[in-house]
């Protein structure tokens, strides 16, 4: 069961809600609590970075036989140093996300915590895709 | 315990419209750096914050906590109790802080 989702890159109000309707859908699949917040606190956190550092994009999600698979994309600035955006506590954000509650540098890494298998392809200029995949 | 007891003790004001009397509670998570709430906090946790914007919502309820728990005397805006209240999620607020909050409530639930 595929499911798409379109993110704004403006509209910080209805950040999350891809997440959100993902959530409610693999709860009424029956998908055991544990793997549904997984993948919701990986889905949360690349939402939140598509908004924050990519201007917006989209969102794929996918139930499989074996495995939920995400793919966030988006045509941002790309990320500069992958390694370093991979650090705990490294952050680009700006002073006023900061001041939401975001931009704590955990957003990358929560996403490789809870999930079983994360790429990803940037390129600076062009954009950023996020495909990470729990299994079931 | 369930969180009815819990706001009596502490004379919590409920914010939000949803039922919230019979949330059992587990116990708790303080922070306000979203990330780590997310990562860190636990399904029927009391989440303590000072942060009132209309992301807390969608923490709340990709976590699973009890409840939102606003320290320091912290009333969010309308836009996010209005969007609470559409998620049910309950909002919780007191004059007292963080750490007042949290030992007292580490008290009752004897953690």
């Amino acid at each position: 069961m595929l499911k798409s989702y379109e993110i704004s890159g403006t509209d910080f109000s209805v950040a999350g809600e891809a997440s959100s309707s993902f959530k409610m859908l693999l709860k009424k699949l029956g998908v055991k609590p544990e793997i549904v917040r997984k993948v919701s606190i990986a889905m949360y956190e690349a939402e939140i970075n598509t908004v924050v550092h990519g201007g917006g994009g989209q969102c794929e999600a996918e139930v499989l036989g074996d495995c939920i698979k995400v793919v966030f994309r988006d045509q941002g600035p790309g990320i500069a140093n992958v390694e370093l955006a991979m650090k705990e506590g490294f952050s680009t954000a700006s002073e006023k996300i900061r001041e939401l509650g975001f931009g704590a540098g955990m957003g990358l890494p929560n996403i490789k915590r809870y999930t079983d298998e994360m790429k990803i392809k940037t390129e600076v200029g062009k954009g950023t895709q996020i495909e990470f995949i729990v299994y079931l | 315990m369930k969180l009815s007891q819990i706001v009596e003790k502490l004379n919590l004001k409920v914010v939000t419209d949803s039922p919230f009397e019979d949330r059992e509670i587990s116990g708790g998570y303080v922070g306000d750096l979203l990330s780590w709430v997310m990562g860190k906090a636990e399904s029927g946790n009391i989440w303590i914050t000072i942060m009132s914007n209309v992301n807390i919502v969608a923490v709340a309820a990709l976590t699973d906590v009890a409840c939102i728990l606003l320290g320091e005397g912290v009333i969010p805006e309308e836009d996010v109790i209005k969007k609470a209240n559409m998620q049910d999620i309950i909002i919780l607020s007191s004059d007292k802080t963080a750490f007042e909050l949290s030992n007292q409530i580490g008290n009752i639930l004897k953690l």
